[in-house]
């Protein structure tokens, strides 16, 4: 008899540790594309600025048309490839991150721009978009280690196994430039 | 970061009960000593405790921000600082964006409120605004965002209202003890030794027991404190930020107006110091400013062990975080300090202090409901809410401006 409850007793904690690492594998890879869809909304809300900065701009810089177009094309490169493709996507937007930054730079020896609310604005959305991105990346990274860590590590591994968890893949950066932060200076 | 939220749970719960049970002890021996039953005491303690419990869990951070006068800001009133507390909501994986309140105040101070992340809020003082640049506002808000994300503010209202319970008992009890004459309960003869040990005890817990809590409560708070550095650091990557306010703010000698003894341990560092001192003096609920500044100097990466490599060099001895929320980062080994924002790269910052100031003042005007009109020649006019016209004359170029409703 006693055999019997210590049996049942131990398929129970087994269940219980079963159900409770499954539970916990699910919400870190909810948490994992949670932190996937910030970095779209944050890409986003970078597109949706830039048409706007460069209207702002336009009117100002009128011997900065390359610069300016530098911007337009990779927003349109970067806009147009497909999510998934991480590598390619990840690369385009790096670069439209250098030539927003080559941009900012310039408008620098434009002290009328400087003096535009409408540009200040924008400067500061743009300042805080990048800074968000990359705040999102980040998190998004420590997500993936977390997930990460659960399915190679004993016991959880086990679990993660029968149940077809796999690892995340990690960001990263891909393009050299955008490794250091875009030595912009404004003076 | 994750791990050190459960390390936290675990802790709350051990400190919360080591200071229930110095509460009930004492109530127990309070009620043995002036109505001879030791349940009784029990259940007033018990009852006082509750309710203050409640009526912290509910209304505290109303109650905190309302003593403080604290206003709440939307987007439009201060997009730079909105973006940075998005910045860190971001970067700790906060579900909720926290509200943002303003104290108009020029003493340069935070604090972060509210029992859960899904009810916090970040509130900062004018002077802090106008003073710190975006980096520094950015270490600084990501302070308060690690004291919301750790469960830090939750954790210290409900030791302060455990603190408060045994203060405001041991107070009593002693007025009436030595004010009152000796209690009701006192017998003329006999007892017994066992008595005698009783009343013994219930002395030294009425005198011991508040300033034991107060031990433990101060002990906490400067941990939370090192906690939230730490995660500040993680979080911007950028511990400079934080060192570089923090710096600011000590050489401030400006007091908080509007802050009590109950309310210190809730800023970002100690708002009580001499008027015309520095703050570096500070009392047991911060550590001192210098050694959180030399600690975060001190980081060579940005990760939590970073963080306590850099502690365990400061002040030699064991580290300050739980082990438990080390493991996991490092791990990770890619927390990498970032370069300095552009804003913090300026060698001249005299124009943008300028401007920060300004934005800052405009910011209160219109928390303050006065109205601003710019007339073109340059002049900015503002009208008090109380100022009942529909139109009025530009003092320089003689322009009328009709006076629109907000």
């Amino acid at each position: 008899m006693i055999a019997v409850y210590i049996v049942v007793g131990i398929v129970a904690i087994l269940l219980i540790f079963f159900f409770a690492t499954y539970n916990g594998l699910i919400r870190l890879r909810n948490q994992k594309r949670n932190a996937w869809a910030q970095i779209d909304v944050q890409l986003k809300r970078r597109y949706d600025l830039i048409p706007n900065l460069v209207n702002t701009v336009k009117g100002y810089v009128k011997h900065e048309r390359g610069t300016l177009e530098a911007v337009t094309k990779a927003r349109k490169l970067a806009q147009s490839l497909s999510a998934d493709d991480i590598g390619a996507r990840s690369k385009a937007e790096g670069e439209l991150s250098s030539a927003l930054a080559r941009l900012l730079a310039v408008v620098e020896n434009y002290p009328d721009l400087k003096a535009n609310q409408n540009f200040l604005a924008l400067q500061e959305e743009l300042t805080s978009t990048e800074n968000k991105i990359s705040f999102s990346r980040q998190y998004y990274n420590d997500s993936v280690l977390r997930l990460n860590d659960k399915v190679q590590m004993f016991p959880s591994n086990m679990v993660a196994s029968m149940t077809g968890f796999k690892q995340g893949e990690f960001f990263e950066v891909t393009v050299a430039a955008e490794k250091e932060a875009p030595k912009v200076s404004f003076t | 970061m994750w791990e050190q939220i459960r390390a936290n749970r675990t802790r709350s719960a051990f400190l919360t009960a080591a200071m229930g049970i110095l509460l009930l002890l004492l109530g127990y021996f309070l009620g043995l000593y002036f109505f001879e039953s030791g349940i009784g005491g029990l259940i007033i303690a018990l009852v006082i405790w509750g309710i203050m419990t409640l009526v912290a869990y509910f209304q505290g951070d109303n109650i905190l921000l309302a003593l403080s006068r604290a206003k709440k800001i939307k987007r439009d009133d201060h997009p730079k600082l909105y973006n940075i507390v998005e910045e860190m909501k971001i970067a700790s994986g906060l579900e909720k964006m926290p509200d943002i309140y303003i104290i108009d105040d020029p003493a340069p101070n935070a604090f972060a409120t509210g029992r859960d992340p899904q009810k916090a809020a970040v509130v900062i003082t004018s002077g802090l605004l106008a003073k710190l640049n975006r980096d520094e506002l950015q270490g600084v808000v990501g302070h308060e965002v690690a004291h919301i994300k750790n469960r830090d503010v939750m954790l210290m209202a409900m030791c302060a209202v455990m603190l408060g319970t045994i203060v405001i008992l041991a107070w009593y009890a002693t007025r009436v003890l030595f004010f009152g004459g000796m209690g009701r309960g006192r017998r003329s003869s006999g007892g017994g030794q066992a008595q005698m040990i009783m009343l013994a005890v219930g002395i030294v817990l009425m005198i011991l027991a508040p300033i034991a809590a107060q031990l433990i409560y101060f002990a906490i708070s400067r941990k939370r404190e090192y906690l939230a550095d730490s995660s500040s650091a993680l979080y911007t990557r950028y511990p400079e930020g934080l060192a570089s306010a923090l710096e600011k703010i000590a050489a401030s000698t400006k007091q908080l107006k509007s802050a009590n003894q109950a309310t210190a341990p809730m800023y970002t560092v100690n708002p009580f110091r001499k008027k015309g001192k520095a703050a570096s003096n500070l009392t047991s609920t911060h550590p001192p400013i210098q050694e959180r500044i030399r600690i975060l100097r001190a980081m060579s990466g940005a990760s939590l062990a970073d963080y306590d490599k850099a502690y365990r060099q400061a002040r030699g001895g064991a580290g300050v975080l739980p082990a438990s929320a080390l493991t996991l980062d490092e791990l990770g080994g890619a927390a990498a300090l970032r370069a300095p924002s552009a804003d913090s790269k300026l060698l001249k910052e005299m124009p943008q202090k300028v401007k920060r100031a300004r934005e800052t003042s405009d910011l209160m005007w219109r928390l303050n409901e006065y109205k601003t009109i710019d007339c073109p020649c340059g002049t900015k006019l503002r009208l008090s809410p109380r100022f009942g016209v529909t139109s009025v004359r530009c003092p320089h170029c003689g322009r009328t401006h009709q006076v629109k409703e907000l």
